[in-house]
């Protein structure tokens, strides 16, 4: 089979640097161009049988002009010089619709990175993988799953996906620089049909950006049979109150929220029920959650910001107390103090505060002692949008195990669980040391000491 | 305004304008000449552009310009897939014959000479949003924030955001389909904070149709009226109370409860679950799946509806299926793999996010119609439950129907009459069951004109959702008070 030229950082800059170019010569004060250049394949693999082969590279730009302290952020996909420069022109022009604001401006040059520090994201070996290869792993991962018991009678597939990407930003305060990585992954979906003739489906996966760093398909496929198996006979539960104990899955989603309401862009908003707390404890003393963007190997890191500054490490819930809120150069002049270095961006939109690997620091108990308890909820997935940042209030759909006597009894589902969403992490009792370093959003297993269970 | 974005008819330079039936013969052929047994390929064009007002200021203005081709090649049911953005002859070229790959052998199918779909338009508009000056909408989210900071001294915070969107899609196919569509956007939404004290709470109000400009002068979308909805709705949050948790009656208000129905029936009749024996729905169509109150319809010809398409993603025209009537199940939404597979016709429904995805089978507004009883009786008929008036957003398992929806307004029902306002809802049930519930249907059909998007297979699409007031005898709702 064939296969596309590597994504090329370098190539990247250039483009990002003659779009910056074109940007002054349109008459902007200041100008950021941030362009990413993939290569994405995708194989599914359903009863054996290939159903989808995906392969394609894809290019984009964005672009952030400002003029008179007026912005706009446009995107394009075309890179033909002609087009490049019409963009640049008119992207300068819209900027005659916003309204000044002295604070939106770049960073300041001092601010800006002056290295792009290495962080080993880019497999050599990845680019080896073709589609053909894929649906053979792919396959691998199914068939275990199939043939690991009877009861696992259909799949809804096993997908394996790999992408290649680069990116590189150009920045009129001071900054070029590109890097690229690559990301590759494997999920299987087995369904089993339960006693009274409801579906379940379950599925595991492994991701890493290193092909050495999978798991082996068979892997994947048992313990995604397993997962699955394990739901037939779920029930509902009473209403009730009770410790919930939260598997690193789940765990990870409370993560992803309270990542949400440490933002910067949600403080100086006042749409965060922290906005008043820093130097507060806002989480049990068990409760340590660091944004790491320097990880080697690791999913979410980056070596610059969105902004063009040089990322860090930072703590941002120390022993339960709330240190910082990420910010990226607005909201960080918004709230009178420096960015943190934590600006996200996408070619489609203007930078905003956005977490790297966001990790909560693993304890020291095995997960299996979190679960003594006399009874409680195990709960394995999350469902649902039930969570306002400005009040705090949670509510959220859950799946899981009843546990009694420090052990998983029977499946539950259809319920939900509901807590205050300050009063969930004061009230974690127990941390796990067994952190999910699979995506960037990394959580252990967690206690709650007690939580409302909505059910029968 | 000029240059790349608009031209003198009010758009950007069409780059699909060179595309034609001999273009597309010659990459169609390139698809198949590696065997495959059918191949189509998707234009697209989008362009876009959005305004932000924050702090009385306008914050961004964002502009937006996508174009590519994706192309897709079948060989029973196994989907190549490959796409560009750059629609030179020999990208286009390469794109067709790495989709071609799936079918690494096999003899070889001539594509059918091109023929025109006739058109049909839901959805015309006097004049494309994107034409109009950006200060005419700068100033339509002015009038939002005007109107909600003046409708109590209580709101503190307003935001504002307007975004519309072109998007024109020529699709071809080896069976000799040619169909092209133009489907405008048109965005507003309204977000304001309340204080008081040291409470805090936010409202949204929106709405997102094909339409233009004159949108903003239809009654009950007004930028005023988005504005003082909004406002409204945080001053009415400010003091809910915490919600009860366990099952009980509830009645679902009109409009947007509909997303109800799209989580907990819609995505079980899509047929690709069906096709794979994955769903609840499995096998059901004549067997009763809900109670005999219930007629859904998925309805993709309601004039200028946000989820309303004129031709699928596939090139077949948009139409309006009957899934279930009277509680009796009746089909199945149908891409081309699955109508081959249940021997059916195409029911319009195949869809994509973008030229980057391949179709799926997806809804478009899915309705639950109407029924005979008043919507007040309904409410009069309950001694205690919830009221369910706004969502923001519902998820499902599709394989067994177990879904959660969250609530943004509702209200306790105390002897049937709507009481305090309750927080942090949700309602959590499973599809099947939660449809042979229901013991009242309102005559008071309304279709939600919020702005309502669709995440399937990571894939997103607009879709508008509909009912009248709705009771369901027993559904669980989790708040935090335990009785």
């Amino acid at each position: 089979m064939k296969t596309s030229p590597l994504p090329d950082p370098r190539r990247c800059q250039e483009r990002a640097e003659e779009m910056l170019a074109y940007a002054r010569a349109a008459g902007a004060d200041a100008a950021e161009v941030l362009v990413r250049d993939g290569s994405e394949l995708q194989v599914k693999v359903r009863l054996s049988e290939p159903e989808l082969v995906k392969q394609a590279s894809s290019r984009a730009l964005g672009l952030r002009v400002l003029r008179d302290h007026r912005a706009a952020v446009t995107y394009t996909s075309d890179f033909s010089p002609a087009a490049m420069r019409q963009f640049a022109r008119d992207s300068v022009e819209l900027c005659e619709l916003a309204e000044p604001d002295p604070l939106a401006d770049l960073p300041e040059r001092h601010e800006m990175a002056r290295t792009v520090p290495d962080l080993d994201l880019w497999d050599e070996t990845a680019p080896a993988l073709d589609a053909a290869q894929a649906l053979r792993l792919a396959k691998r991962g199914e068939q275990a799953a199939l043939q690991f018991d009877t009861r696992v009678a259909n799949s809804e597939g096993a997908v394996m996906g790999r992408v290649m990407g680069a990116t590189a930003f150009a920045s009129s305060a001071g900054f070029s620089g590109g890097y690229r990585g690559t990301s590759l992954s494997l999920v299987v979906m087995p369904v089993c049909d339960d006693a009274d003739g409801k579906k379940r489906n379950g599925h595991y996966w492994t991701a890493s950006r290193f092909t050495s760093g999978l798991l082996d398909p068979e892997a994947v496929g048992l313990e995604a049979a397993r997962r699955t198996l394990a739901k037939l006979g779920s029930r509902k539960i009473a209403t009730c109150q009770a410790p919930a104990v939260f598997a690193p899955e789940a765990a990870r989603s409370l993560l992803g929220q309270l990542a949400a309401v440490v933002s910067g862009g949600a403080a100086w908003r006042k749409s965060t029920y922290l906005a008043a707390r820093e130097g507060t404890a806002v989480a049990s003393p068990l409760v340590t959650v660091v944004d790491d963007p320097l990880a080697p190997r690791a999913p979410g890191s980056r070596p610059f910001d969105g902004e063009g500054l040089a990322t860090r490490t930072n703590v941002v819930v120390s022993e339960g107390v709330l240190r910082i809120f990420l910010c990226d150069v607005y909201s960080a002049r918004k709230l009178g103090r420096r960015s943190t270095g934590s600006a996200g961006r996408g070619v489609g939109s203007g930078p905003h505060v956005g977490t790297s690997n966001f990790v909560l620091l693993a304890g020291k108990t095995p997960p299996s002692e979190l679960e003594r308890v006399p009874q409680g909820l195990y709960v394995t997935e999350l469902m649902g949008f039930g969570f306002n940042p400005v009040t705090g209030d949670w509510s959220q759909g859950a799946n899981g195990f009843w546990i009694a006597n420090g052990s998983r009894t029977y499946p539950v589902s259809e319920i939900t669980i509901s807590i205050n969403f300050d009063d969930l992490w004061k009230s974690i009792d127990g941390v796990g040391n067994d952190l999910d370093t699979r995506v960037s959003v990394q959580s252990p297993t967690l206690r709650v000491s007690r939580i409302t269970v909505a059910g029968t | 305004m000029s240059g790349a974005f608009l031209s003198a008819d009010g758009l950007a330079p069409n780059p699909l304008a060179g595309i034609d039936e001999a273009v597309a013969e010659r990459l169609l052929g390139e698809a198949l000449a590696s065997g495959g047994d059918y191949a189509d390929l998707y234009f697209e064009f989008r362009c876009g552009a959005d305004f932000v007002l924050e702090e009385e200021r306008v914050r961004s203005v964002g502009r937006a310009l996508i174009v590519g081709l994706g192309v897709r090649v079948l060989r029973g049911d196994a989907t190549g897939y490959a796409y560009t953005e750059e629609l030179s002859a020999a990208r286009m070229c390469e794109a067709a014959r790495t989709a071609g790959q799936i079918a690494a052998s096999g003899r070889s199918v001539a594509p059918v000479a091109l023929a025109r779909l006739p058109r049909s338009d839901t959805y015309p508009v006097p004049e494309a949003s994107l034409a109009r000056p950006g200060a005419d909408k700068v100033a339509l989210l002015r009038r939002a924030d005007v109107a909600a900071r003046a409708f109590d001294a209580r709101i503190v915070r307003v935001e504002a955001s307007l975004s519309e969107e072109w998007r024109e899609i020529l699709v071809f196919t080896s069976e000799g389909r040619l169909a092209q569509d133009r489907q405008p956007m048109l965005r507003l939404g309204v977000h304001a904070v309340a204080e008081e004290g040291n409470r805090r709470q936010g409202g949204r109000s929106g709405t997102a149709l094909r339409r233009g400009l004159e949108l903003f002068a239809l009654p009950g979308h007004t930028p005023e009226e988005h504005g003082r909805e909004a406002a409204r709705l945080a001053l009415a949050m400010l003091h809910a109370e915490e919600a009860p948790a366990g099952p009980m009656e509830v009645v679902l208000g009109p409009g947007e409860s509909g997303i109800l129905l799209h989580e907990a029936v819609g995505h079980g009749l899509e047929a690709d679950f069906n096709r794979k024996k994955t769903s609840n729905y499995t096998d059901q169509i004549g067997k009763s799946v809900a109670s005999r109150l219930c007629t859904v319809a998925d309805d993709a010809t309601i004039a200028h509806a946000r989820g309303s398409i004129n031709v699928d993603d596939e090139g077949n025209p948009g139409r309006r299926n009957l899934l279930i009537e009277d509680g009796i199940l009746r089909g199945y939404l149908q891409d081309r793999i699955s109508a081959r597979h249940f021997r059916s016709e195409p029911t319009g429904s195949g869809r994509r996010e973008s030229f980057r995805c391949q179709p799926l089978p997806r809804m478009t507004n899915t309705l639950l119609l109407g029924g005979q009883d008043d919507p007040e009786d309904i409410v009069r008929s309950v001694r205690r439950g919830v009221y369910a008036k706004h969502f923001s957003g519902g998820q499902v398992n599709i394989s067994n129907g177990d879904f959660v929806f969250s609530l943004t307004e509702s209200y306790l029902i105390e002897d049937g009459k709507l009481t305090a306002p309750l927080r942090g809802v949700n309602l959590i049930g499973n599809g099947p069951e939660v449809l042979r519930q229901v013991t009242m249907v309102g005559h008071d059909f309304r279709l939600s004109e919020g702005t309502w998007t669709c995440g399937k297979d990571g894939q997103s699409v607009p879709v508008g959702v509909g009912t009248p007031t709705v009771k369901i005898a027993r559904i669980t709702v989790g708040g935090t008070r335990t009785p």
